[in-house]
């Protein structure tokens, strides 16, 4: 499959030159395939949010550089605004980020910014806040008298509205509860099954990563620690520790179970994946 | 002896317009019932819009029910003479760890609190000393809480409640912001405040793997107490905490479903190492009839 996106060498300096210039990112090099649903996770501090920000061209590196189906975003004559729409980026609590009215002309904000008539601005909107899975009877209401979970779904919506191939999230769930983050997710995961839009999904939730994502970059002190799909990747759990994640926790039960000398795959992230494996123990198959 | 009680409890939030009519009432509390033990740990959960914060303002008086009665170590919120004193008794720290650090050094925003309530100075040193050394944040006294983590600057302003000497600690959802370390390291904090201090600890929280220690755990829903038992009695509930909208810790849900699939497991199991005890023999058993 071809790499949707591709980050060359890239790294980023904080105040350069001066004594507390210090690295926020560090040489790093990745693809995204078209199609993908890409888990980045690390610490706070480990750089997540400085490297999505150099995919859509918000911040420039300083060196190396980021192509955008195979074109380097940050040459003289690419269109970055442009790219925007096309990689779209919902930040940490984007719900900050709502300012209009009501719902619906926030959500109408990006496509009528990108030149849309009002009427085209709308439909893209109601088409965009029902992928989002918000309700119509919101739609007049001012974003200040949503819930949290919806509150977010509107920004989100905003940011569906541009039409993005790939879109990217940070912490989408942080501070909702169960029932919001996994409606949040599901909802991500639709728009990716069905819309077929690249997804970015930045967490420090692993147990929420190990069902959705197919590849998960690893991110330490602004380098790239791990590039595999997700089992390759909790099998690493010891490491993980040491960077300050944690593997699911499930993992962990089967590393428990194989040190009493059970044949059990080690490489466990789900709640399903644990059963129909002890199952299949229990039943002696 | 009980720390909190609170007999039935009715809170709305009402919105109005312009005319200042009422346009919407929202029942955020309905004939709310709970006695909470002096000294114990309990776990609050319930999904967004459950009730569960506004309970947490009602305790230190932040807002009066619109019927019922709250009373904090004896005191009744309303009783605006007492109210400084109920604040006191039971201090809370809230969700996010950027809203409510004041100054510029630790040690100074640590002792605001007694500061403001005309401590005397060597007294609030005092206070300062030992809520920083409760917290383990002895090493950051002279730093700036801009420089401190997400879960250093819950641990700061948890320590500025324990200056003020209370006897109850309402964490409300103070995990939320935080990453996996961070959410750790307050969640120690507190359960060493109640082991170690005695302090009463009402935490409030959807994580649920965090209410696993707790001594008793409450669920709310629609504004009430909809369950309410230890957290091996609440777990065994897999299906009536999913049916509000919750979900047990993982290890929890793999025995539940074990368990529905036809394996012999207790009801409830808590802990890797409770579960690891108990499929081992079934798993050598399966093993040795193999052979």
């Amino acid at each position: 499959m071809a790499a949707i996106i591709k980050v060359d060498n890239l790294t980023h300096i904080y105040q350069a030159g001066t004594v507390m210039q210090s690295y926020a990112i560090k040489d790093i090099s990745f693809e995204i395939e078209e199609g993908s649903f890409v888990g980045l996770i690390g610490h706070t501090g480990s750089g997540k949010s400085t490297l999505i920000q150099h995919l859509n061209g918000l911040i420039k590196p300083s060196s190396g550089t980021v192509f955008f189906k195979g074109e380097d975003i940050f040459a003289e004559s690419y269109s970055l605004k442009q790219l925007r729409s096309r990689v779209g980026l919902v930040f940490q609590y984007p719900e900050y980020q709502l300012f209009e009215e009501d719902v619906i002309r926030d959500v109408m904000y990006g496509p009528k910014n990108m030149g849309f008539s009002d009427e085209e601005a709308r439909e893209k909107a109601i088409e965009a806040l029902k992928l989002a899975g918000m309700n119509e009877v919101f739609y007049e209401r001012s974003p200040f008298e949503l819930s949290g979970g919806q509150k977010r779904r509107a920004a989100i919506a905003g940011v569906l509205s541009m039409e993005p191939e790939v879109l990217i999230l940070d912490e989408p769930t942080a501070g909702l509860d169960p029932k919001g983050r996994d409606e949040i997710l599901d909802t991500i995961d639709k728009l990716h099954r069905e819309k077929g839009i690249t997804i970015v999904l930045v967490s420090h939730s692993m147990d929420d990563i190990a069902k959705y994502a197919d590849k998960l970059l690893v991110l330490d002190k602004g380098e790239l620690k791990y590039n595999d799909v997700p089992k390759a990747v909790f099998r690493e759990y010891k490491e993980l520790e040491k960077i300050g994640l944690s593997a699911p926790q499930l993992t962990y039960l089967a590393a428990d179970l194989i040190k009493q000398g059970v044949d059990i795959d080690p490489e466990i992230g789900t709640v399903e994946e644990a059963k129909n494996e002890i199952l299949r123990l229990l039943k002696g198959e | 002896m009980k720390m909190i009680k609170a007999a039935h409890i009715f809170f709305d939030y009402i919105r109005r317009d312009e005319n200042d009519n009422i346009e919407e009432v929202n029942e955020a509390l309905s004939d709310l019932n709970l006695e909470i033990e002096k000294g114990s740990f309990v776990c609050i959960l319930g999904h967004n819009g459950s009730g569960k914060s506004t309970f947490a303002k009602l305790i230190n008086g932040l807002q009066c029910p619109k019927d019922g009665t709250i009373l904090v170590g004896g005191m009744d919120t309303q009783d605006e003479s007492k109210l400084l004193k109920v604040r006191e008794t039971a201090g809370m720290v809230f969700q996010n760890p950027d809203n409510q650090i004041i100054a510029n050094v630790v040690e100074e925003d640590v002792g605001f609190g007694p500061e403001n309530i005309g401590v005397p100075t060597d007294e609030i040193w005092k206070r300062v000393d030992a809520s920083l050394k409760a917290v383990g944040m002895q090493a950051y006294r002279l730093k700036s809480p801009n420089r401190l983590s997400g879960g250093q600057k819950q641990r700061v302003a948890i320590a500025g409640v324990m200056a003020m000497k209370p006897e109850c600690i309402i964490l409300d959802e103070p995990t939320a912001m935080l990453d996996p370390n961070g959410r750790k390291e307050v969640l120690k904090t507190a359960h060493e405040l109640n082991k170690r201090e005695g302090i009463t600890i009402v935490h409030i929280t959807h994580y649920m793997e965090e209410a696993v220690e707790a001594d008793r755990i409450i669920v709310m829903d629609k504004g009430r107490a909809v369950m309410d038992g230890t957290p091996r009695e609440i777990f065994s509930r897999v299906d009536e905490l999913k049916a509000l909208k919750l979900c047990v810790p993982q290890i929890t849900e793999l025995s539940y479903e074990l368990k529905k699939a036809g394996v012999n497991l207790p009801e409830g199991i808590l802990t890797r190492e409770e579960f690891v005890a108990h499929i081992l023999p079934m798993m050598k058993e399966a093993a040795r009839k193999r052979q």
